[in-house]
Parts: structure tokens; sequence; C-alpha cells
């Protein structure tokens, strides 16, 4: 350790090129940061504003995109209104000065419940899927293991949408369509053989003389893999469940395909929330910051294991 | 503890033999040392003994208990791995008490402490029980696993290697620690090694691998003194023993069917040559502090004596050797006694 003291490592990188790895970073970061920071100063503006060119960088926060996210809104008469008692909130006061009253809420919050019952439904089950398949391919003696393998990475190999269509017919006879299960069991279906090829790797990792020595110790098989390989396996599990969230939160296509009521997750919904007059702007972009919060919390709760679970593999410890 | 016997076991991999046929009694009490160069079937014969291999013929028994198809659990063995395998997710505290946690034991957690107290005791790791198992140096936690076999005293402990990745000063450590844990606890331990100093220092019987079979069987000073054969002879000592072409010593008397001539370095007398039998030249000196070695060159072949450092010789001597104790073996590297054939 003395040694770095008094000389210069050959591996640490020199000051020049931290700061210009640094100057990449901040770059980047910032290229990628706009169309959120546009999309963030978009829910506070006022529809007008939202479409005014040349874009407005000033501009004099409103919640009406928030509250039309929120409510549904019907236009009434002068009289009508003046004779209601007095705006019970902000929406109330903000639909009431361009004669609208607020009708009830609107199917946001229900959407939004949906694409989390169905985003953390299936990385749940994808993942318990995957650890488990992964540590029979990793441990065991399985026919034709590596046919196997390549069968379930194929099943990304073409892009899922092509087979919307047979899909589509097999939910509407299984009843599955617009349902909160049929949802699950398709993103599961993705995902899964994602997760399978991911944990093997984190699997494959975890020497096998820890479970034969809780073998001898006097566990089980089952009990080794739950007191100790499961413990060790946390960093690829909750890699692996980040990917797969991501993927079941974000998907539209089979979304849009196959809810409509019920089932329908946020994705499909945000886009076509009309307000008055065409798109509205304002309420989309609100929608779309809220949509950003789930993955956002998760993936910063988890975030130490995250980055430790992308590199793993990469240098042998 | 409890004795443990091989009947005959067999185990082959693909294409390797990595047991063949061993039959070994492994008495109660005793430390028995497995020695053999790597792929000689050492490590594969104590997985038999745990349950990690099923035999592909044979049984085992232990305390007399056909135990051939029991699972590991049941066996009442513990494995000191070579590579630790302390659980890296666990305290050392919670290492060490994995085993009596175990869901078939069902041991009151207030016994667990204190059995886990006094083997931290033992292993003077007192200190280190709220460590991570990964914040240890080696020989911590070398200690740990092996401490992971202590709290439970199981019937027979199964070591394998577990000093090898140590430094030299940790390996003659622990090799005390051990054999003062066997005398202190009356253990049986069968413990595998390719080092011929810890089979040496520690072994109450040594058995000698070679491709899967037992060659030689006996105490260490049997196995020392008295080799079968020339793989046996080579095993032991260092340097290695001098194996010689028969021709090079006319004027020695062997037996019936030598053609190579054994002898350890410390059964090598030198003289400064005048008119002695067999002559060499010095090539070599090694100093070692407390003795020399000495490479001499006879014909084309070195032999390498244990020389006091304080004699009078230097390199490009002429020197005549005298054997004290020569081993002979036949050509195809058998033992051969003088005064007929076999003991």
């Amino acid at each position: 350790m003395t040694a770095t003291t008094l000389a210069h490592s050959v591996v640490e990188p020199s000051g020049r090129s931290k700061g210009i790895a640094g100057t990449v970073i901040v770059v980047y970061a910032v290229i990628s940061m706009v169309p959120l920071v546009w999309i963030f100063l978009t829910a506070f503006k006022s529809p007008s504003d939202s479409i005014a060119y040349p874009p407005k960088i000033v501009f004099h926060p409103t919640l009406d995109g928030t509250c039309n996210l929120f409510t549904t809104i019907s236009r009434q008469t002068a009289d009508y209104i003046s004779s209601l008692p007095p705006p019970m909130n902000v929406c109330d006061r903000i639909a009431r000065a361009r004669n609208m009253v607020v009708a009830g809420p609107s199917n946001f919050v229900p959407r939004f419940l949906n694409s989390l019952i169905i985003a953390f439904g299936s990385t749940a089950l994808s993942v318990v899927l995957g650890v488990t398949a992964a540590y029979a391919f990793s441990r065991f003696r399985v026919p034709a293991k590596d046919d196997l393998l390549f069968f379930i990475l194929s099943t990304r190999m073409m892009p899922p949408i092509a087979v919307a269509i047979p899909i589509y017919l097999m939910y509407r006879e299984l009843g599955l369509s617009d349902t909160h299960l049929g949802m699950i069991l398709l993103y599961s279906a993705v995902n899964v053989s994602l997760a399978v090829w991911l944990l093997k790797g984190f699997i494959d990792e975890i020497p096998r003389e820890y479970e034969e020595a809780a073998l001898v110790d006097g566990y089980t098989r089952l009990q080794a893999f739950r007191k100790v390989v499961l413990p060790q396996a946390t960093t690829g599990i909750v890699a692996t469940a980040i990917f797969c969230l991501i993927f079941a939160w974000n998907e539209y296509a089979f979304a849009t395909l196959l809810t409509s009521g019920q089932a329908q997750t946020a994705p499909p919904f945000i886009p076509i929330i009309i307000g008055e007059g065409g798109q509205d702007w304002p309420a989309v972009a609100a929608a779309t910051t809220l949509f950003l919060v789930p993955i956002l919390v998760f993936t910063v709760l988890l975030r130490k294991n995250l980055l430790r679970g992308i590199t793993f593999g990469a240098v042998r410890k | 503890m409890a004795e443990v016997v091989f009947e005959g076991v067999s185990k082959r991999f693909a294409r390797t033999q990595a047991v063949a046929d061993l039959s070994l009694t492994v008495r109660d009490g005793e430390f028995l040392v497995l020695l053999g160069p790597t792929g000689a079937g050492k490590t594969t014969t104590l997985r038999l003994v745990a349950g990690l291999e099923a035999p592909d013929a044979g049984r085992l028994r232990m305390e007399g208990r056909d135990i051939t198809g029991e699972p590991p659990s049941t066996r009442d063995v513990a494995f000191v791995f070579q590579q630790y395998s302390l659980y890296p997710h666990l305290s050392v505290y919670d290492n060490l008490a994995f085993p009596l946690r175990s869901p078939a034991r069902r041991i009151p957690e207030d016994q667990v402490r204190a059995r886990v107290t006094e083997i931290a005791r033992l292993l003077h790791l007192q200190e280190k029980l709220d460590n991570r198992a990964t914040r240890l140096s080696g020989g911590q936690m070398q200690r740990v696993a092996i401490g992971r076999a202590l709290v439970r005293r199981p019937a027979i402990f199964l070591m394998d290697e577990p000093l090898s990745s140590l430094d030299a000063k940790l390996r003659a450590e622990m090799r005390v620690e051990l054999k003062r844990i066997h005398r202190e606890l009356g253990a049986t331990i069968l413990y595998v090694t390719h080092d011929q100093t810890e089979a040496m220092t520690m072994a109450t019987r040594i058995g000698v691998l070679e491709h899967g079979r037992l060659v030689q069987l006996g105490s260490p000073r049997e196995i020392y003194e008295d080799p079968i054969n020339i793989h046996v002879a080579t095993r032991l000592g260092s340097p290695s023993v001098n194996l010689m072409p028969r021709q090079l010593f006319p004027s020695v008397r062997v037996p019936e069917g030598a053609v190579t001539i054994g002898v350890r370095t410390e059964h090598v007398r030198i003289r400064k040559s005048a008119n002695g039998a067999a002559v060499g030249r010095v090539r070599w000196i090694e100093h070692l502090g407390d003795q020399s070695h000495l490479h001499v060159t006879v014909a084309d072949t070195d032999v390498i004596t244990l020389a006091d450092p304080h004699a009078d010789l230097a390199v490009g001597d002429e020197v005549a050797i005298e054997m004290v104790a020569p081993l002979f073996f036949d050509a195809s590297g058998e033992r051969v006694r003088p005064g007929g054939n076999g003991r």
C-alpha cells in the first residue's frame, strides 16, 4: 500500500484521462436528461404554453395538466357554476375558471395500478421461474442442456410483436384478453428467457463447494439452495428483476393490442389523454413524469446491487 | 468418532479411473493421510466418504453400518475443503454456527452459542466472530473452515489439502494446530495432501495413492525407510531420493535383478577422493545455513547429498561416494531386497 503513495500506480488512470472521462459523462448525462427535463417542465405548463413556438423556457407554472390527468371535467353554464358551493380543491378552481366542473376522477389511477400489478407480478414470476431453472441448468445433469438453453434464448430472437396476432387470437379463446393474469403470463414468457440466462451466469459463479459444504453440514439440497445459493445470488436476482421490471413496465405494443379497459396499463393509456381541442400535452407530460417514478425508486433503492450485478463476472475475485 | 471401512470401492469419471478397488480401514482415532500427486484419486476418496460422490462398486461402512447409499446430510462427517468454502454472506459466528443450525439437528440457540464460543476460543477466533467471513486473512479463513468442522464432533473429519493455500509459516503453525486438535479431541481424521511434510509430521499412518490405487499403507517411518517401489520412494524426502543406474557403482553388491539404486540424501557419505570406489565431481553447493546440499556428478548422473556446511569441499573437487542403506529397484520400479525375493 505504501508503494502507491510513493509512486504513481500503473493501473490508476491519470488526472487528465479522469478529466476527459468526467467531461464525457457529464455531456452524455446532459444530453439524455434534456428530454426528461422538457417533459417535467411541460407537465407544469398551460396547454397553450406547451405548444407555443418558439418553445417557452420561462413560463407561468400551473397545475392544469396534473388536474386534467387525474379528473374528468365537463362544460357547464356560468349560471350553474355560480350556483355551486365554493371550489373544494385546486382542480375544481382551475376547471371553474374555464367554465368547467370536475365530473369525477379519471382512469389514470386504475391504469397506473394495473401497470404496477402487471409489471411487478410478471417480474416476480419471471425471477422465481428464472432462478429455479437457472439453478437446475447450472447444477444438474439436464439432458440436452445446451439445446434447451439455446431454445430458451431463441424465443427472444424474433421481435415479440411478430407473434401478436396468434397471441391475440389465443388470448381471446382462452379468455385471457384484458386480464391481469393474461398480461402477467405474457410478460413473464418474454422475460423468463432473459432471467434464465442472466441468472445462470450468476449461479455458475457461485462455487459448488458452498452447497457441498452445506450438504455435508446436514442440509438437504433445497435447504442448501435457500440458505446458501439464494443469498449469494441476490445481486444477480436484483439485476435480473430490474431488467424484467423495466421491460414489463414500458411494454406498449402488446398492452395496446390486448388490453382496453379492465387490465389496461399506463403506456397505452397515456398517449390518448385528450383535452379540449386535441391532445392534452401537459396532462401527457404529467402522466409520463409520474410513470417514471416507480422504476426510478426501485432502481435507486437497489442501485448498489445493480451496478455490481451488471459488472459481475467481468472480473474474477 | 468412528472407524470407516472401504470395501473394494471404485469410482470412474468418463475416461479416468479415479479410485480403483480401494480397500482401506481408517481406524478409530487415527490421523490417516492419503498422499499422492494431483489426479491420484485422493479428493474423490474423501468425497466418496462424504457422500458427495457415489461409488460405482464396493461398499463403505462407518461404525459397521453400511453408508454406501446414504445422503451426505445423514452421514455425520465433516469436510474441510481446499478452498475453505466459507459462506461469504455470513459472519464468522454464523459460519461456525451453520452446521449446528441445520434443520435436521434442531439444537437450541444457547447451546449453539456455547459450542461456537468454545471452538472460537480453541482456534483463537474470539475477536473475529462478528467479522464477515470474507474479511479475514487466509490463515483465519482456514481456521474458520476447520472450526466449522469441529463444532459438530462428527464421526470422521475429512480434510482436502486444507493447508495448501497458506504461506509456509502459517502452514507450519497449522500443522501443529491440527495435530494438537487430533490429540485433544481424539478425532478420526482422513486427510488428503500432496505435501510430504504434512504427511510425515501429522500422520498416524500414510496411504500412498497412485492412479486411484492404494500402493502402500504404513507408518510414516515405514513408508520413508521401506518403500515398496520407486514411486513411493520418490514421494517422500526432500530433496528427492537419488536414483542411479546400477552400472555406476560396479563395486556395490546388489541383489539379483536390481537395475536402479536409490539412496536418500542423508545416506550418501562424501569423502575427498584419493582412491575411492565411485568417483564424482562436485558441481554445485547449495548453502542452506544449517546444512548444505552438495550436487555431485557421477558420470552423467546428478547425486544430491547432505553435507556439513563447514566441510572442506569446493566446486570442482573430486569426491568418493559411499552409500548407507541403499534401496534397490528392478526394471519395473519394484523394490528388490538383498537375500532373496520379497521381504
